[in-house]
């Protein structure tokens, strides 16, 4: 019998601290499988955030450089100006990128630096234990909204992908998740994409992925798979955002006269 | 038999997603405990029904299911 699935080789054998049921191992397995697919493990730079992935260096056999909290996209821009060569992602969650580190979230964006950026959304601050996030849903309770999120006092929840999608510098954004093997399919086919436009020298692509935290959310892991499906993707649509050279070959192909 | 499926008992952290992934339900919960504490699933397929389509691989955040396809 031939072996049809199994550990990808750009991940070490080390068992994964994630809480049963969390979307980050998942997301690393597709990240580590589309390494493998494009055959760049040699070339390729990741940065890890802090955060509850802050060990991701422990489980990706590629080189690894830890930045500080929220600044990935500055250390990733760092590497990719001065080693131009090489595939440099930076992997982040939401307290990462859409609080402490925004502006350099932002910044990178803005500037089209050539990386892709791995955004993580689970709705609350994991690693701390489940306090509110910039990306929490009006009424979710957390340790810190015990109440459900309310707009008054709390404000509403950032729409990360939707902003960064009308600035310039951006390439391609995409937002999947993780919950259904359907949708890890597509998810490692928005990250492989985005590895390809890096490849190919397009610019800039954030790829939003909406993960479950059972531990936090206090919900059993098919409960919190289910939860993507009924509250948070409403709040947060799935789909393509932006993506400037589909859209680009599509306006081409219109203007050429039919024969 | 098609496919075959190989669970690591010592990866399992028991989320059941795998269980949920199964169209044909040959993965079903378990009571012994592995040296971690958690409780593994196991894969039972005595009339050769798993097709190896690898849906219980791709759903499993801990890599602990290998595939295998004839």
């Amino acid at each position: 019998m031939k072996k049809v699935f199994g550990r990808p080789q750009s991940m070490k054998g080390n068992i994964f601290h994630y809480c049963a049921g969390c979307g980050h191992s998942i997301a690393h397995r597709l990240i580590a499988e589309v390494i493998d697919e494009l055959d760049i493990r040699g070339i390729t730079i990741g940065v890890p955030p802090a955060g509850c992935a802050v060990l991701a260096y422990n489980y990706f056999d590629i080189d690894m450089i830890e930045a500080q909290h929220g600044r990935g996209p500055a250390t990733a821009t760092g590497i990719k100006r001065a080693l131009p060569d090489r595939i440099v992602f930076s992997y982040q969650g939401d307290g990462d990128l859409a609080a402490i580190g925004i502006a350099e979230s932002f910044h990178a964006a803005n500037r089209g630096e050539n990386i892709t950026v791995i955004f993580m959304n689970n709705a609350v601050y994991g690693m701390t234990g489940g306090q509110m996030a910039p990306t929490s849903i009006l009424g979710q309770k957390t340790t810190t909204s015990s109440a459900g999120r309310e707009n008054v006092l709390d404000g509403y929840p950032i729409q990360v992908s939707e902003i960064f999608s009308l600035l310039p510098g951006t390439a391609y954004i995409e937002r999947c998740t993780v919950n259904s093997p359907a949708n890890i399919l597509k998810t490692k086919k928005a990250i492989r994409k985005s590895f390809q436009y890096q490849i190919d020298g397009i610019g800039f692509s954030l790829i939003e992925i909406l993960s479950p935290c059972p531990t936090n959310w206090k919900m059993t892991p098919i409960d919190s798979c289910r939860w993507i499906d009924e509250v948070m993707s409403k709040q947060f649509p799935l789909g393509v955002i932006k993506d400037v050279p589909a859209e680009a070959a599509k306006e081409r192909k219109e203007r050429e006269p039919k024969s | 038999m098609k496919g075959h499926i190989i669970i690591d008992r010592e990866l399992c952290k028991e989320c059941h997603l795998c269980v949920h992934a199964c169209k044909k339900g040959l993965i079903t919960p378990a009571h012994e405990y592995n040296s971690r504490g958690y409780r593994p699933v196991s894969f039972k397929d005595e009339t050769g029904e798993c097709t190896g389509c690898t849906l219980c691989a791709i759903a499993c955040p801990d890599i602990a299911i290998e595939v295998y396809r004839e």
